[in-house]
């Protein structure tokens, strides 16, 4: 009896590499998962921080797919390595900070490290030939594989058939002729193969999580590099970006001022790291202020915060600064009218 | 049997089930580890892991805002 081969699939949490993973699967070879956690794949973040929506968690997809096809999942933490991708990337980004073709390379020369580390012979994608406009094309291809260095041990079952024979078809532990050959945009014969399988929940749309794909966080995130003047980040700042409304009415700083309650009790967790400001006379939502703001700066802080809490009509209202080493002072400020807070201050 | 304890509050999900999971690599078959989180995600995540993973989850309980886990690590 010939030796089960074991391979490592890449998944997302989306149709497509759940479908990969089964075809191989079904050939009788031994499948496991591995999500990479790049610290962008936040879609239930804000579901966990803000108060409405944290009695409905949104479920996480990649434990999910791994659960319905019955197989392990290995959730690697790749949030520092990532910041060379993203800050760096060799091949560009693509219509927002999505630098897709780099990330793609990267998690596939992870995916090799990882089936060298734990004795696996090959890898699967979910990938389709011309179903990105970055990084899923026909040119695309053959640079993934030869610059992730996992060359003909990377296995496209969606698309293979329209591919060269890769080490698996060759040497038999897949049979090519039970592989298929997508290609393009249409997700029906992904839709087509899903029935077939009998997955009739799986995630959509098909675009995955990655918030770099999103304009607006983008220009958040672009916002925050010009304004330190380095493309840095931390993990922390990754998560900031996605609460609050975020303002900056000048450059040395920005007010991060929390929408409704569960974002305030966020926001408490990084008083610590940062100044923050809460009106003390009226209840209104806490703010952070990122940046070195200077006495002037903060009474404009201020009125921009009274302008978003219960003393928005007040003459005055009592503001408390507190700074990261807690000393405290309370300052009176006019409440902003909401005309008076320029568009362009909104990041 | 031996029980550990995982501090994984503040923590959003993902995190806390990589915390987990890289906890219980480092654990025997039969021991037991209590995760403590604040991101009620959690309650969804880390069985949904336990289960594909072979895990036993003991218990589960919500109280002031935290999250608690207990799981029993497998073969």
């Amino acid at each position: 009896m010939s030796e089960q081969r074991k391979a490592a699939a890449l998944i997302s949490g989306g149709l497509d590499s759940m479908l990969a993973a089964k075809v191989i699967i079904e050939q009788g070879v031994h499948v496991e998962g591995i999500n990479f956690f790049t610290g962008f794949c936040v879609e239930g973040h804000t579901h966990a921080i803000r108060e409405r929506d944290r009695a409905k968690p949104k479920r996480n997809n990649s434990l999910w797919v791994a659960e319905q096809l019955g197989i392990k999942l290995h959730i690697v933490d790749v949030i520092e390595e990532y910041k060379d991708v993203l800050i760096n990337p060799k091949h560009g980004y693509g219509s927002n900070m999505n630098p897709c073709l780099d990330c793609k390379i990267f998690m596939v020369n992870k995916a090799k490290q990882w089936i060298q580390e734990n004795g696996f012979d090959f890898i699967i994608t979910g990938e389709v030939i011309g179903q990105r406009p970055m990084s899923q094309r026909k040119q695309t291809m053959p640079i993934i594989a030869r610059e992730s260095g996992a060359d003909d041990l990377l296995l496209r079952p969606l698309c293979a058939r329209n591919l060269p024979e890769t080490l698996p078809e060759r040497e038999g532990w897949v049979d090519r002729a039970k592989l298929f050959g997508f290609s393009g945009r249409s997700r029906k014969p992904q839709m087509e193969l899903a029935q077939q399988f009998g997955f009739v929940d799986y995630a959509q749309p098909a675009g995955g999580c990655c918030f770099l794909t999103d304009e607006s966080y983008s220009a958040k995130l672009v916002d925050l590099w010009q304004n330190r003047g380095t493309k840095d980040y931390e993990l922390d700042d990754v998560m900031l970006l996605k609460v609050g409304r975020h303002i900056r009415p000048k450059s040395n700083f920005k007010v991060i001022v929390a929408r409704e309650e569960g974002e305030s009790r966020f926001l408490e967790g990084y008083k610590k790291e940062f100044t923050s400001l809460i009106s003390s006379s009226h209840s209104g939502p806490l703010a952070l202020i990122d940046g070195e703001p200077t006495d002037e700066d903060l009474a404009l802080a201020g009125r921009i915060i009274a302008r978003y809490g219960q003393g928005r009509d007040a003459e005055q209202v009592d503001i408390l600064v507190r700074s990261q080493k807690g000393l405290e002072q309370t300052i009176q400020v006019a409440p902003f009218a909401p005309e008076q807070i320029a568009e362009e201050w909104f990041v | 049997m031996s029980r550990e304890t995982l501090n994984a509050r503040r923590l959003l999900c993902p995190l806390p089930v990589i915390r987990t999971q890289d906890r219980v690599k480092r654990m025997v078959a039969g021991e037991q580890l209590e995760v403590i989180c604040t991101d009620p995600g959690v309650m969804q995540d880390i069985p949904a892991w336990c289960r594909i993973n072979g895990h036993a989850i003991l218990e589960t309980k919500a109280e002031d805002g935290e999250y608690i886990i207990v799981l029993e690590v497998g073969e």
